[in-house]
C-alpha cells in the first residue's frame, strides 16, 4: 500500500513588508491564498480542505484565529486545521497537508501560513517571565547568540563569516519581488559597521519583523495532470523535535535536525546530499545560523560549514545555493517563515524563481526549525515525479 | 487507502476546578504513563506524537514546547501539535498513521482553565475587529443559541436542566468528573441558561494511543476501531448562522459514516445544555442511542482536552464491551462552529 505522490501546484505570496495596515488579517491570508489558486488556475470550490499554521497567538492577539478566518479561506463547510509547531510552523503546516492528500483523504488542499506581525512586538511577546524558567532575555536574539557564540568557539570560524552571509542574502533578496527588506544600497562595509545587538549578531545579521502569507495548493497525481505549470513533487519530508533544555543538548547542531534531514533524505533517496541537492532554502534568522545548518544537513562535515559560506558556495551563482530567495534574513512574518522556505523551494524545481531561479535546479531542500533549536520539519520537492 | 486504525488505550486526569500547584506538565505526566502502561509502550516505540492546546489559556507564548518535557522526547521524536482540541490532534496523528508512515501514535492534550477569567478569554477567538471588541463572552453567546432554540420551539428551560441532571447523575459513575450527583440548577448567569445549564470550569489532560492494524490487537484485547472520522467547520459570524442547527456537525457525521449503521452511544462535546438539543437534532440520535455515559462535558470541561476526552471515552466502552458502535464528538469556536465526528467500533462478540 503506497502513499498517494504530492504535488505543489500553487504558489502564492503577499509582498512582504513591516506593515500591511492596508488589510485585516483576513484580507492579508486572502491575498495569498488568492494568488495560490491563481498560480494553479484553480477555484475556491476545487479545495478539500485548509491547513492554516501560525506563530503564537498572541503574536496578533487573537486565539485561535483560524475560527474567524475561515471564511475569507473559503473553508465553510470544509474541514480546517490549525499547526503551530513554533518557528517550524510553516513547514509543519505544509506536511501536514501533504499527509491527507498522501493518505487519499484529500485529492486537493489548501495550505496557508501567516503572521501579521505590526498587531505586537514579537521580541517582547517572546519574552514573557515563565516561573522556574530560563527567560528568554530581549527575544530571540539573546537566546540563538550564545550558540552561535558556541559554533565560532568550536570550529574556529572566523568572526568574517556571519557578515558574509547577510551581505549575500540581503543581495539576493534585491532579485525578490516579495522580499520584505529590499536593501539597494547594501554593501558588506555598511553590514560589518551596523550595530551589535546581541554580540556576535550585528543589526543588519538579524531577521526583520514582517506582516506577510504564502499559500500553497498541493495536489495528488490527478490534480498534478491537469496542473498548467510544471509541478514540484515532494520526494520526502519529516518532522523531528526533541526537549528544549536537557543536560547534554548541543544547541550548536541538534540531534533532531540531523535526525529529520536523515528521514527525508532517505525517503528521497538521496546519499550525498551536497553533490545531489541543487538550491536549498534554509531557516537562518540570525546570520551565522547558514553555517551551522550546512553542517547540520549535510551539507558540510562538522567545523567545515563556514567554510562553504566563506567559498561562495552558498551565493546564488555557487555550487550550492543557499536562501535564493532572500531568506529569513530578509523577510520574516514568523509563522509563514518555513512555509516560504517550502514554496521557494518548490518553486526552484518548478524553474518559476524568476530572477533569483538556479539554473536547472531539479532538487531543492526546504527547511525549517523552531523553539529552542528544538523543532525541524523539512521536505524534498524534485522537478519529476517520484518513481514508487 | 483501507489501513484499519484504533484507539488502544485512554488515559485522563481528573478534572478540577484548580491545579494552582501543578504545572502542565506535571499535570500531563501521569495521563502519559497511564497510557504507555496500558499499552506496555515506551514513548521511544511511537511512531509519531501529537497533541493540542492553547497558548492563549496557559497566557504564554509557545506554551505546548515544555510539555513536550513530559513525553521525554530523547532521542529525537517525531512530533506535532495544533492549537486546537486534542481531538484534532487525533486527526492528524489518524492521517499520519494512514500514510504508512507510522504504525502508533500519542495523542495528548491539555488545558488549564483555572488561571484566568475563561469566559473573558475566550472572547479573544471572535472576529477581532468586529466582535472581539465588544467582549461577548462564551455564556452569553451560547445565551443567545439558547433563547433561539427555545423561540423556535425546539427546547424549554425544564428540558434544558434535565439535560443537565441526567448528566450529572450519569457523573457518578465517573470517578474523574468534576461535578456529578445531585447539582443545583442554580441561577440564571445569562438568561435563559442556568447555572446547572453551563459546563463547569476545570482543569485537565487526556491521552490516548492509536495503533493500526494488527499493531492494534496486540495491543489491546479490543480496539476502538476509528470507521470514519471528519471534521468541518461553518462560517463564523453568528449572524449568518442558524443557531438552532449544526450543519456542520451533520455533514462531518455524514462524512464520517456515522448514519450508516445506527450507534449505541454518542459522547457529544455539549459544554451547555442548550448544546446538546443542537447536535442529538444535527447527528440524528434517538432515545435509543445512550448519550454521554460519561457525564459528558457538563461534568467536566478542560477546554483543549474536552474533545478529546469524548473520544477517549467512547473508545473506553467500545474496549470494555459496554459499546459496539459509538459515535464521538467534539466542537470549538462559539456555538459550536467547529465540528469533528468519529465513528468507532468494536470487533464483533
Amino acid at each position: 500500500m503506497s502513499k498517494e505522490p504530492v504535488a505543489v501546484v500553487g504558489i502564492g505570496q503577499t509582498k512582504h513588508v513591516a506593515a500591511r495596515r492596508d488589510v485585516s488579517i483576513a484580507g492579508l491570508v486572502r491575498e495569498a491564498a488568492g494568488r495560490a489558486l491563481e498560480d494553479a488556475e484553480l477555484t475556491w470550490a476545487d479545495i478539500d480542505a485548509v491547513v492554516i499554521g501560525k506563530a503564537p497567538d498572541f503574536f496578533e492577539g487573537v486565539m485561535m484565529p483560524e475560527l474567524y478566518l475561515a471564511d475569507a479561506l473559503g473553508a465553510v463547510g470544509k474541514p480546517m486545521l490549525r499547526v503551530h509547531t513554533a518557528g517550524s510552523v510553516g513547514g509543519s503546516t505544509a506536511l501536514v497537508a501533504a499527509n491527507l492528500v498522501a493518505a487519499r483523504v484529500h485529492g486537493t488542499v489548501l495550505t496557508l501560513a501567516f503572521e501579521k506581525q505590526s498587531e505586537s512586538n514579537a521580541m517582547w511577546g517572546l519574552s514573557l517571565p515563565i516561573p522556574f524558567q530560563q527567560p528568554l532575555l530581549a527575544g530571540a536574539g539573546g537566546f540563538f547568540a550564545p550558540h552561535v557564540r558556541a559554533y565560532m568557539r568550536r570550529t574556529g570560524a572566523p568572526d568574517t563569516v556571519g557578515a558574509l552571509v547577510a551581505y549575500k542574502d540581503r543581495r539576493n533578496a534585491l532579485k525578490n519581488p516579495y522580499a520584505h527588506l529590499h536593501e539597494h544600497d547594501i554593501t558588506l562595509e555598511k553590514v560589518q559597521a551596523s550595530p551589535m545587538l546581541w554580540d556576535p549578531i550585528r543589526y543588519s545579521e538579524t531577521c526583520p519583523s514582517s506582516d506577510g502569507a504564502c499559500a500553497m495548493v498541493l495536489t495528488d497525481r490527478r490534480g498534478a495532470a491537469r496542473s498548467p505549470r510544471p509541478p514540484a513533487w515532494m520526494h520526502g519530508g519529516a518532522m523531528r523535535s526533541e526537549p528544549t533544555l536537557f543536560a547534554g543538548k548541543d544547541f550548536v547542531s541538534p540531534q533532531a535536525g540531523k535526525d529529520c534531514a536523515a528521514d527525508v533524505y532517505r525517503q528521497a533517496g538521496i546519499t550525498d546530499p551536497r553533490r545531489e541537492i541543487d538550491a536549498v532554502e534554509m531557516y537562518v534568522p540570525f546570520s551565522w545560523y547558514e553555517p551551522m545548518w550546512l553542517e547540520n544537513l549535510g551539507f558540510a562535515e562538522e567545523g567545515e560549514g563556514w567554510k562553504l559560506t566563506e567559498s561562495g558556495v552558498t551565493e546564488l551563482d555557487g555550487d550550492l545555493p543557499v536562501n535564493m530567495s532572500g531568506g529569513v534574513l530578509s523577510t520574516n512574518p514568523i509563522g509563514a517563515s518555513g512555509m516560504i522556505r517550502f514554496a521557494e523551494a518548490a518553486l526552484q524545481v518548478r524553474g518559476q524563481a524568476g530572477e533569483h531561479q538556479v539554473d536547472g535546479a531539479r532538487r531543492a531542500l526546504g527547511h525549517a526549525y523552531g523553539g529552542g533549536s528544538q523543532f525541524f520539519s523539512m521536505w524534498l520537492v524534485s522537478a519529476e515525479p517520484p518513481t514508487t | 487507502m483501507t489501513r484499519e486504525i484504533a484507539v488502544v488505550a485512554f488515559a485522563q486526569t481528573d478534572t478540577l476546578r484548580t491545579t494552582e500547584e501543578q504545572s502542565e506538565v506535571e499535570m500531563l505526566m501521569p495521563v502519559l504513563h497511564d497510557v504507555l502502561q496500558q499499552t506496555g509502550l515506551k514513548t521511544a516505540d511511537i511512531g509519531f506524537t501529537c497533541s493540542g492546546s492553547s497558548d492563549y489559556l496557559a497566557g504564554r507564548a509557545f506554551s505546548f514546547t515544555m510539555a513536550l518535557d513530559g513525553v521525554g522526547a530523547w532521542p529525537p521524536i517525531s512530533e506535532s501539535h495544533v492549537e486546537m482540541d486534542g481531538a484534532w490532534a487525533l486527526y492528524e496523528a489518524w492521517t499520519k498513521l494512514l500514510t504508512g508512515d507510522a504504525d502508533t501514535a500519542l495523542v495528548y492534550a491539555y488545558g488549564k482553565s483555572s488561571p484566568g477569567s475563561v469566559r473573558d478569554v475566550l472572547t479573544r477567538q471572535l472576529d477581532p475587529y468586529y466582535v472581539a471588541p465588544l467582549w461577548p463572552d462564551s455564556v452569553a453567546l451560547a445565551a443567545l443559541q439558547a433563547q433561539a432554540l427555545i423561540d423556535a420551539g425546539h427546547t424549554d428551560e425544564p428540558e434544558l436542566a434535565a439535560v443537565a441532571s441526567r448528566s450529572r447523575a450519569d457523573a457518578l459513575s465517573n470517578s474523574r468528573a468534576q461535578l456529578s450527583g445531585s447539582v443545583p440548577h442554580g441561577d440564571y448567569v445569562v438568561r435563559p441558561l442556568h447555572r446547572g445549564d453551563c459546563a463547569p470550569i476545570g482543569d485537565g489532560a487526556a491521552a490516548v494511543v492509536l495503533a493500526a492494524g494488527e499493531r492494534a490487537r496486540e495491543l489491546c484485547e479490543r480496539p476502538a476501531w476509528i470507521r470514519g472520522i471528519d471534521h468541518r467547520i461553518e462560517a463564523h459570524s453568528l449572524g449568518v448562522r442558524d443557531l438552532t442547527d449544526a450543519p456542520s456537525a451533520r455533514l462531518a457525521a455524514e462524512k464520517a459514516g456515522a448514519f450508516e449503521h445506527p450507534v449505541d452511544t454518542a459522547e457529544l462535546h455539549a459544554p451547555f445544555t442548550s448544546q446538546e438539543v443542537v447536535l442529538r437534532k444535527a447527528l440524528r440520535l434517538d432515545d435509543s442511542v445512550r448519550v454521554n455515559p460519561s457525564g459528558g462535558a457538563l461534568a467536566a470541561n478542560p477546554i483543549m482536552a474536552a474533545g478529546l476526552i469524548r473520544i477517549g471515552e467512547a473508545a473506553a466502552r467500545i474496549h470494555r464491551g459496554e459499546s459496539d458502535r459509538a459515535l464521538a464528538h467534539a466542537t470549538s469556536g462559539p456555538c459550536l462552529q467547529q465540528n469533528l465526528v468519529a465513528v468507532l467500533e468494536g470487533d464483533p462478540r
